[in-house]
């Protein structure tokens, strides 16, 4: 089974409404081709699940920008001014998660968990709606699985087998959202033969990756 | 003192407070620059929430690498016997009680140790990124700020008004006037900036402040 697809085969699979995981941090880490893709193919309505919404011509910014985005999950919007106004005028709903907590939220829908318990958000609007569960005389929040219809992982070699390396701090949430969705789409900046990557190199499994789109170097 | 003077000082104080082998995250903002002032006999390793320890300074000017930047986008490096890692286990790290100290900024923090440092509802809401999950999960978080707002006002109150970051969770606060630690009684005024009275210092903290026999003078240098 060859993995490898063309970028607009690839973006067949995207759709309206879709929810979606892109990895990256502030875009480092980003897919960013498959991110324009969308952008030209013009997909709307989509719940986007990112640590960030970036910066304005970055990333995830981008498709806030350009209005496709419906309900964003996210750490951080503050890099992003387009993301709070959008949030201010009642155009796109953000949820506010944090970070560890998103992360490990992400890794339990990966995971097969059916949530875990945080002492992050404890005495804070983040426990708001949620149960509190007491172990050992310290409160927690129980926090419940995020998953996708579709990932958008960026990495920086892949091979045929859709075996992943990441390169430096541009790894971030890019390997639990490999695992956490139905279709997981890499974008890789280097394409190489199955066995060029030792096996003890490999950061994301190929059996979590459904197609491999080459990305720009 | 102007803004500069007041903000060298605190980080100057900060950077003494860390211990050889600490593993430390820096927030953004003020709290980076603590990472300038470390004695050169301390090694203190810097935690970086996106995805590795070892970080390292600013890189040269064309040694820019756009896979390597810090939590607030930056470029910098990572030093030799760093490590990369994803996202859950960044916030393992951070949650698990792995990260000795954590320096934050603040918006306001109380005589409790609660902190309020993420949104400003109707005004700021840039969202708490990895600030919550810092303040509950380091062993000592440390507040670098400036001792009242632009205005003036208190920022160390009985209470905080603003949403909460975390609860009770801060351990020392650092300001231009002073160094003043939470305890189980209230906020310990340690050390005072000598610039400064005793008196000066209460009357921009809008919390009672205990002040010991031994209160010490605020020496950086």
């Amino acid at each position: 089974m060859d993995k490898i697809v063309s970028l607009e085969k690839a973006l067949e699979k995207i759709k309206d409404g879709m929810t979606i995981m892109i990895g990256g941090f502030l875009g480092v880490g980003t897919p960013e081709k498959l991110i324009d893709g969308m952008i030209e193919k013009g997909v709307k309505d989509l719940t986007i699940i990112a640590n960030d919404t970036a910066f304005p011509e970055v990333g995830v910014g981008k498709l806030v920008v350009n209005k496709m985005v419906k309900h964003v999950q996210t750490s951080h919007i503050g890099t992003n001014p387009e993301t709070g106004r959008q949030m201010n005028a009642g155009e796109t709903e953000v949820e506010l998660i944090p970070q560890g907590t998103l992360a490990e939220r992400i890794r339990c829908g990966g995971a097969g968990l059916g949530g875990f318990l945080t002492p992050t958000g404890i005495g804070t609007i983040v426990e708001e709606g949620k149960r509190k569960i007491k172990i050992r005389d310290k409160e927690y929040l129980l926090e419940l699985p995020l998953k996708a219809d579709v990932a958008l992982i960026k990495a920086h070699k892949a091979d045929k087998k859709g075996n992943l390396v990441y390169r430096k701090s541009a790894r971030n949430f890019n390997p639990i959202m490999a695992m956490a969705a139905d279709l997981v789409i890499a974008e890789a900046q280097e394409i190489v033969e199955v066995g060029e990557i030792d096996p003890d190199e490999v950061m994301t499994p190929g059996i979590f990756v459904d197609m491999i789109v080459r990305g720009d170097k | 003192m102007d803004k500069n003077k007041k903000r060298e000082l605190i980080v100057k104080r900060i950077a003494k407070e860390l211990k050889d082998g600490d593993i430390v995250n820096l927030g953004i903002g003020m709290p980076t620059m603590v990472a300038n002032y470390v004695n050169e006999g301390k090694e203190i390793i810097f935690q970086s929430e996106n995805g590795f320890v070892g970080l390292g300074p600013r890189p040269e000017k064309g040694q820019e690498d756009s896979d390597l930047t810090n939590a607030g986008g930056q470029p910098v490096t990572i030093i030799p016997g760093g490590a990369f890692f994803d996202s859950a286990t960044s916030f393992a790290i951070i949650r698990g009680g792995h990260v000795d100290v954590t320096v934050l900024g603040a918006l306001q923090v109380d005589e409790k140790g609660n902190l309020a440092n993420w949104m400003i509802p109707g005004k700021l809401v840039p969202g708490m990124g990895g600030a919550m999950d810092l303040t509950v999960g380091a062993k000592k978080v440390i507040i670098a700020m400036e001792h009242t707002s632009k205005k003036g006002d208190p920022k160390i109150l009985k209470k905080c008004t603003l949403p909460l970051t975390a609860k009770e969770e801060v351990d020392l606060i650092v300001t231009e006037m002073g160094v003043i630690e939470v305890t189980d009684k209230g906020l310990v005024l340690k050390e005072i900036n000598p610039a400064f009275t005793v008196e000066e210092v209460q009357e921009k903290t809008e919390a009672e402040l205990i002040i010991p026999d031994d209160l010490k003078e605020m020496v950086v240098d």
